[in-house]
């Protein structure tokens, strides 16, 4: 018997030490010309730097492809260096606007923000007075009241649009497509001239959730489709063929088949309107006092708490309030986010 | 052997023993003969003069087929020929299509399913189905799954736990199942899905189980267990089974119907006993199919 030696794992398709080191140097020799460019030509700054090393890059790279293998090949790299630029000016906005949004929110956030609201404290009070549970309050409710109404609206939609798929579903998914475009003002104002002005004549935390709910039922309703699109019609014809009724298969079988699917949809439903200002500034009406009845008085928001320390105060305090705000926000967002995308990950089918 | 065999019969297996290992004629005639009718189960299903069409596309033409109770019948044929279209229309799953348009008559029990009035579920519930690709419901365990027809058309059963074991038994896939029936249905093997898939049409007591090549996803191992499930089931109802496997017809099934299309709507060429069908067919058509000389 002769033993067999195993082989260890290897990976000979992978890239070398060597190839490693060469696009190493052609990297950094290409910093060392965008740097000299900068140096002794008309470019300037960072941006300057930027746009020449990515020039002299993909051009060292053009070169080096078209020495060791061939033309095409060496278009090739050309077609990956630009596709590699635009990723990077994609990325730029959103680094950007985290790095700033955290650099200067988080002077303003301290643990009292979190148990005061402003009836106490003017914006230009320093940071440490008042504090924005009112906002976060306010927020929360508003659009806890719009999923509330939203979901069922939007969920319905999406159940007409794939499972009853009637003679009206080419120009209701049309319109869901065209409403997901309304700018969020004009339902703001759709509520005010609709509803404040000739009945309510209160501006309250429910006329912002019905604002913000006009915003809120076509995402539903576009997400809750593509999801239950997903569901395999093998599931359907199974239900039906045990004999459940239509209404029965969908409830039992469709809608808890595609139920993470579903919950992604709630949660960009909600991550589309957290954020939304303008509608929440025309019909919510905006407060400073904690207040937890969305049918009676105003009701204030991080938007609009936001909103008001930059445009009413005017001191270093307001500002590191506004972006103590907005940090909150953007975090708040940014969970809800994760949040999806660990749900939606979770696939059952 | 085949009990009507004559001399014809035998030249003919023995000219057919000597390209393949089994004929499937033998295979036919080995098989346990069934009685029908010993069981009473009804009049069975029969079918008189049915047509279909999608859109303005006729895909089958004037199919009079009787399932007698209690018997296992196959319909082969080339693919498009509309067996399976036929076989939807047992149990009213044809019009799921919405382009789908039929005529003829449809009788269980004597009484037509497509009778102005009838409640569809009501046939469904009569007529059970298993698909060609198994698919158990996602959100729902293996025990959920096989009792989910219960919960589904709204029927009212006590002791669940006697019908959840005595499903999986008759499916086979009671000593597999039996301590992860908590598990989703997703983690057991495809053989293994469509015999859950089997289960949870038993579920509901069908008369009649109407299988759409049940087999053509699963391996040779997973198919010989289903096929052992039919012939169980045969006992105490009607099957009418699609496949593309003439072995498979030749085990299992009491009578073969042969299906064509010649590029019209399909028609069912001929119907007999199947150790008829694979030994001394009426049609040359039928010969031509079931010796491989086309399809």
């Amino acid at each position: 018997m002769t033993q067999t030696t195993i082989p260890s794992p290897q990976k000979p398709w992978g890239t070398s030490i060597a190839q490693r080191l060469t696009t190493a140097a052609i990297l950094a020799l290409a910093a060392v010309l965008a740097g000299a460019a900068v140096e002794f030509s008309g470019l300037s700054g960072k941006l300057g730097f930027v746009a020449a090393y990515f020039f002299f890059a993909s051009l060292l790279i053009f070169v080096q492809q078209l020495r060791l293998r061939d033309l095409a090949a060496a278009k090739d790299s050309l077609l990956s260096s630009f596709a590699f630029l635009a990723m990077t000016i994609t990325l730029i906005p959103i680094v950007s606007i985290v790095s700033t949004v955290f650099l200067k929110g988080y002077k303003g956030i301290h643990f009292g923000m979190f148990t005061n609201d402003m009836t106490q404290a003017s914006v230009n009070d320093p940071v440490t007075s008042g504090g924005l549970l009112h906002a976060l309050v306010g927020t929360i409710l508003m659009v806890g009241v719009a999923l509330i109404v939203s979901f069922p609206i939007g969920l319905l939609t999406a159940l007409y649009l794939t499972e009853i798929r009637g003679n009206l579903a080419r120009p209701i998914k049309f319109l869901v497509q065209a409403m997901s475009g309304v700018p969020s003002i004009v339902a703001g104002l759709f509520i005010l001239s609709i509803l404040v002005i000739p009945v309510t004549q209160e501006l309250n935390g429910l006329m912002g959730s019905l604002a913000l709910s006009i915003l809120m039922i076509p995402t539903i309703a576009r997400t809750a489709e593509e999801m239950l699109l997903l569901i395999p019609n093998d599931l359907r014809e199974a239900g039906v063929a045990l004999g459940a009724t239509q209404w029965r298969t969908v409830s039992g079988v469709v809608v808890p088949a595609a139920k993470s699917g579903l919950v992604t949809a709630v949660i960009l439903g909600i991550a589309r309107i957290i954020g939304e200002t303008a509608p929440i500034l025309l019909v919510s009406g905006g407060a400073d006092a904690l207040n937890f009845n969305p049918a009676s008085g105003p009701m204030g928001s991080l938007p609009f708490y936001i909103w008001k320390a930059f445009l009413t105060g005017g001191t270093e305090e307001a500002y590191a309030r506004a972006w103590g705000g907005m940090l909150i926000l953007l975090i708040l967002i940014m969970v809800l986010f994760g949040l999806a995308r660990y749900l939606s990950g979770r696939k059952v089918v | 052997m085949t009990p009507t065999g004559n001399s014809n019969n035998e030249n003919m297996e023995k000219k057919m023993q000597t390209t393949k290992p089994t004929s499937l004629a033998a295979v036919a005639g080995n098989r346990e003969q069934r009685v029908p009718g010993t069981n009473l189960l009804g009049t069975g299903l029969e079918t008189r003069g049915v047509h279909a069409w999608f859109g303005t596309k006729h895909v089958l033409s004037d199919v009079s087929l009787d399932f007698a109770a209690g018997t296992v019948t196959a319909l082969i044929g080339p693919s498009g020929c509309g067996k399976s279209t036929y076989l939807r229309t047992l149990n009213r799953m044809h019009e799921f299509i919405p382009t789908a348009a039929l005529a003829g008559e449809v009788l269980l029990d004597g009484k037509d399913i497509y009778a102005p009035g009838t409640d569809v579920t009501k046939i469904r519930l009569r007529v059970g189905m298993v698909f060609q690709k198994p698919n158990p419901f996602p959100s729902m365990t293996i025990g959920e799954n096989v009792l989910s027809g219960l919960k589904l058309a709204q029927l009212k059963k006590s002791n669940t736990d006697e019908l959840l074991e005595s499903c999986l038994v008759r499916a086979g896939l009671w000593t597999e199942v039996k301590d992860r029936l908590g598990e989703h249905g997703g983690a057991l093997s495809g053989g293994q899905q469509q015999r859950l898939c089997i289960a949870r049409a038993l579920a509901v007591e069908p008369q009649v189980l109407l299988m759409d090549e049940p087999c053509s996803a699963l391996d040779p191992g997973s198919t010989f267990r289903i096929e052992q499930t039919i012939s169980e089931l045969a006992k105490s109802m009607t099957i009418v089974i699609v496949t593309h496997n003439m072995q498979q017809a030749a085990r299992v099934a009491d009578y073969t119907a042969f299906f064509l299309s010649d590029g019209g709507p399909g028609v069912m060429v001929e119907t007999a006993p199947t150790s008829k069908i694979f030994s001394s067919p009426t049609d040359k058509r039928t010969e031509d199919y079931v010796t491989g000389r086309f399809g």
